[in-house]
């Protein structure tokens, strides 16, 4: 049923938003530290685990796949309630110190890439099934 | 008449979400006709959406004088719940579905890494133009550092080190231009520094961590790239206001004196 998926999905997205609220009331933190994160590996975990096991079905993921299909429509009514006047009105000071942010972080994007790139390319050779992790890539 | 017209608008009103679907799909619509006609598809269809999502917010905050954009526009509040928080979080998760353990697990190093250097490199810039433009003292180049950070880690930071509320504004600015500027400007870079694979999707995420910039980007790039960017995102402001407030901060005082 079609539920089963949205349900899932439900439950997955409550339980890591609580796991970021959690993490971030225990560090003194006033914002909420990785619950979508959270969610998502919790997601990648059971859909995979039912999936394996056989019972999560076709129609149940539906329910998980229209709210995919839902994501750029959510994302354009994000959009329309950015404080946009905002951003413009705060003068050049602020206008500056976000840009060039933006633009020295997008720039350095390849060289991290480059970085990560040599020390796990030799990996894909000894891959395991998932839901195992090896120490030291999640360090 | 006048009474039609009331009817009309209660109706709308009443079911906000109802019209925030009918809206945004004709929008939607809009950009997809003006993304074939005009760019002939060069320009996608929702990078087009997403702006014109934006220029909606900025008449809805000249017309009302509001922060929320088109929600302040009682006919259009239903949008808040659209594109709201919950809902947003929702189909962020949802997207986890298309990616693959193994993906991710092949990316967290370069993952990691890109996080802390984002997180530093954006405080480092923005903290250095608040110099530029004459503060001196560490509360304010901290705050201002952390706006461009992101436009949560900004007013989290100043309210921590008790700058004032002129101050947060500015860095929530800063944080928004950063947020407007990814969601813009990655569909136009995105072939420049080759991101079309996970790997790059979560380096992206990394290194611009505003969540709405980054996931509003990678679904006007390829919407399969979503979930890899949205995972290192999403740690991305925690980090900051973890370490906004606390090493940043201290590591500005020791520096300016």
């Amino acid at each position: 049923m079609i539920i089963y998926g949205v349900a899932l999905l439900s439950i997955c997205t409550l339980l890591g938003v609580l796991i970021g609220d959690l993490l971030g009331a225990a560090i003194g933190v006033k914002a909420n530290v990785g619950g979508v994160g959270f969610a998502m590996l919790l997601l990648l975990f059971f859909s995979e685990h039912l999936k394996s096991s056989g019972r999560f079905v076709q129609q149940s993921s539906q329910g998980v796949a229209f709210w995919t299909a839902m994501y750029i429509p959510i994302v354009v009514a994000m959009a329309a309630q950015q404080n946009v006047l905002g951003a413009i009105k705060g003068g050049p000071m602020a206008l500056i110190a976000g840009a060039l942010a933006t633009v020295v972080c997008f720039a350095l994007i390849p060289v991290i890439d480059r970085i990560g790139r040599p020390e796990l390319e030799p990996q894909p050779a000894e891959q395991q099934p998932s839901g195992q992790h090896r120490p030291g890539e999640t360090a | 008449m006048t009474s039609t017209l009331d009817i009309l608008t209660s109706v709308l009103v009443k079911n906000g979400l109802l019209t925030a679907f009918a809206v945004v799909g004709i929008t939607m619509w809009v950009s997809y006709v003006l993304s074939a006609r005009l760019t002939r598809g060069h320009l996608q269809g929702s990078a087009l959406a997403i702006m014109l999502g934006l220029l909606m917010a900025y008449i809805g905050g000249v017309v009302t004088g509001g922060k929320n954009g088109v929600v302040d526009i009682k006919l259009l509040s239903g949008i808040g719940l659209l594109g709201g928080a919950m809902l947003r979080d929702f189909a962020i998760v949802s997207t986890a579905y298309g990616a693959t353990l193994t993906d991710m697990r092949k990316c967290g190093v370069s993952g990691i890494i890109s996080l802390f250097l984002g997180v530093v490199l954006s405080f480092v810039v923005g903290g250095a133009v608040a110099m530029a433009f004459g503060y001196t003292d560490a509360v304010s180049i901290a705050t201002i550092g952390a706006g461009a950070v992101t436009y949560i880690v900004g007013p989290v930071t100043g309210a921590a080190i008790g700058a004032s509320s002129e101050l947060i504004a500015l860095s929530i600015a800063a944080g928004l231009v950063k947020s407007v500027m990814v969601m813009i400007g990655t569909p136009f870079f995105a072939k420049y520094i080759g991101l079309d694979n996970p790997r790059t999707a979560m380096v992206f995420g990394g290194m611009m961590g505003t969540t709405s910039g980054v996931c509003g980007g990678l679904a006007a790039v390829d919407p399969k790239l979503v979930p890899y960017g949205a995972m290192t995102s999403t740690f991305y402001t925690g980090l900051g206001c973890l370490m906004g407030p606390s090493v940043l901060f201290f590591a500005t005082r020791a520096l300016i004196g």
